[in-house]
């Protein structure tokens, strides 16, 4: 149990800005090789040890996707790999899983990978379902008796019996999504290395593919990589976390520690009754209608327009869409600085769909109560429509750490009673005192 | 949360009769910077042989979807252009086919050089068009085009068993050589799958090569004795015109299977060689490359 899975030395990988190397055109490498001999031999004059170049003064026109990291993963370790958009993490998974090849370092991988980068790579749409699952199972890197072996357990998973033999474009987007993430699931290589690909699905089937990833890593002592931007999934699945930041490694650590040190590093406290701008924040979603900016407060002067127990809270929120739509789903949703979700402001338990114009819409959603203790919290929004059986669900846009907010004691009872002690517990209720008979 | 996976772990890793961990010694993978020309590892395009399988099945399976005519695209193609060539060269241009009938002479030749423009073709094509597999799974490239010439093997047979008919037809028999033709076949696929290397590498980085293409399939067609025999060429020059693979291929055929001319000696030792050097340089082209594919595609 404590052999060694990954060990990975001094990883580097370098693009060219845009993060691909765009095409050239045959003129452009004739004119090019013609002027590159000149350009190297200024730049050996200028720098003896080339292969060095890099240490100094980063070149033009690169970008380090990832930067000299270090680290090790032991055998059925389950690892979360958390940080922003840009910060290395899929670079990593792409190295990890051999598609593409470091610029420097080396990682060493023991047992046989298996990667799940994207969910149904390789269905042909023409192809039935049955025939997909022997492709992508393929693909994946699995033998055909495998396939074979595990056939009625995937297609069991996927829960599409009915439709084996319709072709893969007559499915519904959510029908797709439960029967490629069913092959993939059955996959059992001693390394998985799974990037972002529970976000779908209904919830359901979310909850049943994180069983099943449990259930590798727990129970079988496979080894598991897994990205997301979503905490609570990283919190369920991972004993340890990757924190990236700018393609660097900045922290590796148990998940709690990590994951909270991410979300403060990505998140700060943001005063009431000010607007916030979240036009730069790091997201998720289409962002066909999305937030631009938003302020609370609990429109009570005495606390300062800081939410308080038990008093209410208020959002505006300022929201760009790019055409009239309605919107089944608008939430404000409260976590604890280790990302467990709190409270969940979501407008669809009033059933009632919201109208968004085309261009700038101001929306006001209110906490009538806010049942949580003093203490910091961190808000996310998001925006989209619900999530169905059949479809995926559409999420416009999703801001999971927009900023932390402190919700302070009410100013009235402290003058009362004095303050409440500290460790009371995350949520209040209201209370009547009955008499004593 | 936590104290509870790891109950949980303790309790069931035992238990587990597929548990990996037991497997003892793991292969170890390095994963290190492209070093420039790398060694071919066949054996690791071996050891993915059910995937290179499941590509040419998939390639079969979907080539003629929603096409109301399906496979029988795979007679129309080659019949055709034999019915226009019958007409322009043999009829018009009276165009000499040594004894033979023209629309045999044509066919037969068209038979191997349909399956050789279309897995030329498909394999040039086949690294951008496969780009969602290169970006997201690893395998050995290599399997890309060569699933991609070997899946045009069922039109060449389906064509193959019109000229089949059409041997009957005009009272033709093969000769005692007819158990060479493997032979040539398999030249068509190497020669097509040795240049399908090269235009396959260089399509991921230059887009021109899908321009180039149509040029080069033209310009080899007439550089290939189909409409002509190749005793137009020549003497002296034909040690040279067998460098182009396709003209030992179409020799071949018609000599082991329509008994027309002599056994392709000189210009076949020509063709064969430069088959070879076209598939061991596209070889290590192509491995050169493989490093980059999933950064510039």
């Amino acid at each position: 149990m404590k052999d060694v899975s990954i060990r990975v030395e001094g990883l580097s990988k370098r693009y060219r800005i845009g993060k691909r190397r765009r095409y050239q055109t045959l003129r452009e490498v004739w004119t090019d090789s013609f002027y590159e001999p000149i350009r190297r031999l200024s730049r050996f004059a200028r720098r003896p040890s080339t292969n060095r170049d890099e240490g100094g003064a980063p070149r033009e026109g690169w970008i380090w996707a990832l930067r000299e990291v270090s680290f090790n993963i032991k055998q059925g370790e389950a690892v979360g790999i958390i940080g922003g958009n840009g910060a290395g993490k899929s670079t990593l998974l792409k190295i990890a899983s051999r598609i593409t090849k470091p610029t420097e370092g080396y990682a060493e991988v023991h047992g046989r990978v298996g990667s799940l980068l994207e969910v149904g790579t390789g269905f042909h749409p023409e192809l039935t379902g049955r025939e997909n699952i022997y492709l992508n199972g393929a693909i994946l890197g699995m033998k055909r008796y495998e396939i074979n072996r595990k056939f009625d357990k995937i297609v069991a998973f996927a829960e599409t019996e009915k439709f084996l033999d319709t072709p893969v474009k007559h499915y519904s987007s959510g029908m797709f999504v439960r029967l490629a993430f069913a092959v993939a699931a059955h996959l059992e290589p001693e390394i998985l290395i799974v990037d972002e690909v529970l976000a779908v699905g209904d919830i359901g089937f979310q909850k049943k593919c994180f069983g099943k990833m449990n259930e590798l890593s727990a129970n079988q002592g496979r080894t598991v990589l897994f990205v997301s931007h979503n905490m609570e999934a990283i919190q369920r699945l991972c004993f340890k976390c990757l924190l990236f930041e700018d393609g660097k490694l900045i922290a590796y650590d148990n998940k709690a520690t990590t994951v909270a040190l991410y979300l403060s590093r990505n998140s700060c406290e943001a005063p009431p009754n000010r607007w916030i701008d979240m036009s730069t924040m790091s997201r998720t979603g289409t962002g066909e209608a999305r937030f631009v900016k938003v302020q609370y407060s609990s429109l009570d002067e005495t606390t300062g327009y800081q939410p308080y127990s038990g008093g209410p809270l208020e959002f505006l929120f300022d929201i760009v869409s790019d055409s009239h739509r309605s919107i089944g789903s608008i939430a404000a949703t409260l976590y604890d600085l280790s990302g467990g979700k709190l409270v969940n402001a979501d407008s669809i338990l009033q059933g009632q769909a919201l109208t968004l114009r085309k261009g700038l819409n101001r929306v006001r959603l209110r906490i009538k109560k806010l049942y949580l203790n003093p203490g910091v919290y961190r808000l996310g929004l998001w925006l989209g429509n619900p999530i169905d059986a059949n479809s995926g669900g559409s999420g416009f846009d999703f801001v999971q750490s927009a900023f932390h907010m402190e919700v302070v004691p009410q100013e009235s009872e402290i003058r009362k009673l004095g303050m409440k002690p500290k460790h009371d517990g995350v949520v209040t209720c209201e209370i009547d005192i009955l008499e004593a008979t | 949360m936590m104290m509870q996976d790891q109950k949980s772990h303790r309790a069931t890793a035992d238990s587990q009769e597929e548990s990996p961990v037991a497997a003892g010694t793991l292969p170890v993978v390095m994963i290190q910077p492209p070093k420039g020309w790398n060694a071919l590892e066949l054996g690791e395009v071996w050891a993915y042989r059910e995937l290179l399988y499941f590509l040419i099945w998939r390639d079969i399976k979907v080539r003629y979807k929603q096409t109301v005519l399906g496979a029988a695209w795979a007679i129309i193609m080659p019949f055709f252009a034999m019915v226009v060539f019958s007409l322009f060269f043999g009829q018009l241009a009276k165009m000499p086919s040594e004894g033979l009938p023209y629309p045999i002479f044509s066919y037969s030749a068209l038979v191997p050089w349909m399956y050789f423009a279309n897995a030329l073709t498909q394999a040039s094509n086949s690294l951008v068009s496969n780009e969602t597999l290169i970006t997201k799974v690893y395998f050995p490239r290599l399997i890309i085009p060569t699933a991609a010439v070997l899946s045009g093997m069922v039109d060449f047979a389906i064509a193959f068993v019109v000229l089949v008919g059409m041997m009957l037809f005009y009272g033709v028999t093969p000769t005692a050589a007819i158990w060479t033709l493997p032979f040539f076949v398999l030249m068509t696929a190497a020669t097509a799958l040795g240049v399908g290397l090269w235009l396959s590498s260089l399509y991921v980085q230059y887009r021109d090569v899908r321009y180039v293409m149509p040029f080069l399939i033209q310009f080899w067609l007439f550089a290939t004795p189909i409409v002509y025999p190749s005793s137009l060429v020549p003497q002296q020059w034909r040690a040279f015109y067998g460098l182009n693979p396709m003209a030992g291929v179409v020799e071949g055929f018609r000599w082991a299977l329509l008994g027309h001319g002599q056994a392709p000696g000189l210009l076949l030792v020509a063709s064969v060689l430069t088959t070879a050097a076209f598939l061991a340089s596209g070889l290590y082209y192509f491995r050169r490359m493989e490093d980059t594919f999933s950064d510039v595609v």
